[in-house]
């Protein structure tokens, strides 16, 4: 399977081609330095994204707390924890970092507050 | 009407007003005294929850809550006094004092050594790019629609069209796409992407969202609420040929056409402007045409990183703190900072040299992309500092540093060269 990917490492945008099969990579080329080589095959085999949104909370002055994953997550779940999280409504006050949803989709990967709310 | 004395007023509680506190504080001003319009100090940020900020300042990757949080944390922790919800409506510049209303003291006027202007920019909206056709409901710049959903919980639309391949459009393409709405287009006129690759990579194509280049809206429909827009290609003149007309149904549109810095007060307060930025004029001190009011942030000119903008205002903060003080360096001579080749416009746009040495940065934008460069600052015959740069593209802030005691005369100039 061959597949093109834009760097994302730094603002050139090298479009790198990585040919390879799940895990196994044949060959990557098309990028000018060594962590282009290092993305587009992490990106070619798991990709993942921090994802960043929000949870509503049960204070009506400020009904939403920012959140993120705390690690970069499966891309293909991103979808799925959206699913989850849409779901939830969390308790106030809530400080900085608190953890407001555990191993989301089973990913080992808590959801934390980015924001405190009274 | 009530009456409030500081050493240091600082207009706007985001991250130039922020970062400005921290470091007046720091530089020994007894009472700093920040007034926020908004019901909460952070600014902007505390609306962009993606991540993408920090990594130059903190060398980690934060989200905006995450790096508003620690300056609000750090100026509360050093004693910075906060005025919320309060309007300020005039600046004036001869007894540096502040007015500004708010619910609970009604007008108050700010008696201050020196004052920080930190207003920031504000987006530009369907009528600076004037959009023919009605107007329904359903028009949002991408920056109101960001507030809504990330701060109000308010959705504001299920099918949504972008106008602009700026960050801020990119980045609500994806947020709504996550909300549950259908981004069906992101429109450019230009034939270049606006915003980051990264950012086209991470919120457009993870989302199969497709980006027309070259492409502009002709016409809204609707009456009472968005029904659709039409949209077409553009020639190089960037004219919409008809041939190439679309419709897309849609029951919201964003734009991300761009910012502007947010001046009336400086305006108001006759202070000098520079037609490019559209922001006062500065000099290394990022003090203005009045000697007691400094300014910094995008106020002065629109960054790209908020880290810059910590750093520029952390100089604002310090120098306004030294003024307030008494400490800051006599001015000798004036230098004008004068933009040569491939250079748009130079911040600060002046230099007052005193008699010690100081080392200066000059920030500038350049005109067109260019790679394989040479920077350098002339002075005289002299070239007093220079460096190469592999790239430069204008939505990328470049600097220069380079020390005062070098200058000769009463002018430099930074060019970008080719590399001979």
């Amino acid at each position: 399977m061959k597949k093109e990917i834009i760097c994302t490492v730094c603002p050139m945008g090298c479009r790198i081609t990585v040919e390879g099969e799940g895990e196994n990579i044949i060959s990557v080329t098309g990028n000018i330095c060594k962590r282009g080589e290092v993305y587009a095959s992490a990106e070619f085999c798991h990709p993942v994204r921090i994802l960043t949104t929000t949870i509503k909370t049960d204070n009506e002055k400020t009904p939403l707390v920012p959140v993120r994953s705390e690690k970069p997550l499966p891309k293909e779940k991103v979808m799925d924890c959206m699913e989850v999280i849409r779901k939830q409504v969390a308790k106030t006050p809530i400080a900085m970092y608190d953890v407001l949803v555990e191993n989301i989709c089973d990913t080992g990967i808590n959801i934390v507050a980015t924001g405190a709310v009274k | 009407m009530y009456n409030f004395e500081c050493d240091v007023a600082i207009v706007g509680g985001g991250p130039a007003g922020l970062s400005a506190a921290v470091a007046a504080k720091k530089e020994g001003a007894k009472r700093v005294l920040v007034i926020e319009r908004d019901e909460s100090i952070g600014g902007i940020l505390q609306q962009c929850i993606h991540p993408g900020f920090g990594l130059t300042y903190f060398k980690e990757e934060l989200t905006g809550p995450e790096y508003a949080g620690r300056f609000a944390a750090e100026a509360v922790e050093l004693g910075v006094e906060f005025l919320l919800n309060s309007m300020v409506l005039e600046v004036n510049e001869k007894e540096n004092t502040v007015i500004c209303v708010n619910k609970e003291y009604g007008m108050t006027e700010v008696k201050a050594s020196s004052v920080i202007l930190a207003m920031g920019c504000r987006e530009r909206t369907r009528a600076n790019i004037m959009i023919p056709g009605s107007r329904p409901a359903g028009v949002y710049t991408a920056g109101s629609a960001q507030r809504l959903v990330n701060r109000q919980n308010q959705l504001v639309g299920k099918k949504v069209v972008i106008l602009g391949s700026g960050d801020i459009g990119m980045i609500m393409a994806r947020r709504m796409t996550l909300e549950g709405a259908e981004v069906l287009a992101v429109i450019e006129l230009m034939d270049f992407l606006a915003g980051l690759t990264r950012n086209k990579v991470q919120c457009l194509d993870d989302f199969d969202i497709p980006l027309y280049l070259s492409h502009t809206i002709t016409k809204i429909d609707g009456y009472q609420r968005v029904k659709g827009i039409y949209f077409a290609q553009v020639d190089e003149n960037k004219k919409p040929i008809k041939e190439t007309e679309q419709y897309i149904e849609c029951d919201t549109l964003l734009l991300s056409v761009g910012l502007l810095p947010e001046n009336e007060l400086t305006r108001k307060a006759g202070i000098e402007i520079n037609p490019i930025t559209n922001g006062p004029k500065v000099n290394q001190y990022m003090q203005t045409s009045a000697e007691g009011v400094f300014a910094c942030g995008n106020v002065v000119h629109v960054n790209d990183l908020v880290d810059n903008v910590s750093v520029e205002s952390m100089k604002a903060g310090k120098f306004a703190a030294q003024y307030a003080m008494g400490t800051l360096p006599k001015t000798q001579k004036i230098v004008q900072n004068i933009s040569g080749e491939n250079v748009r416009y130079l911040c600060p746009h002046s230099l007052s040299v005193a008699e010690e040495n100081e080392k200066v940065s000059l920030y500038f934008r350049v005109l067109h992309p260019d790679n394989k460069v040479t920077i350098r600052v002339k002075s005289g015959d002299q070239i007093i500092s220079s460096k190469k740069a592999q790239r430069v593209n204008p939505g990328e802030m470049e600097h220069i540093e380079f020390n005062t005691s070098d200058v000769a005369g009463d002018n430099v100039v930074v060019e970008v060269v080719k590399e001979a």
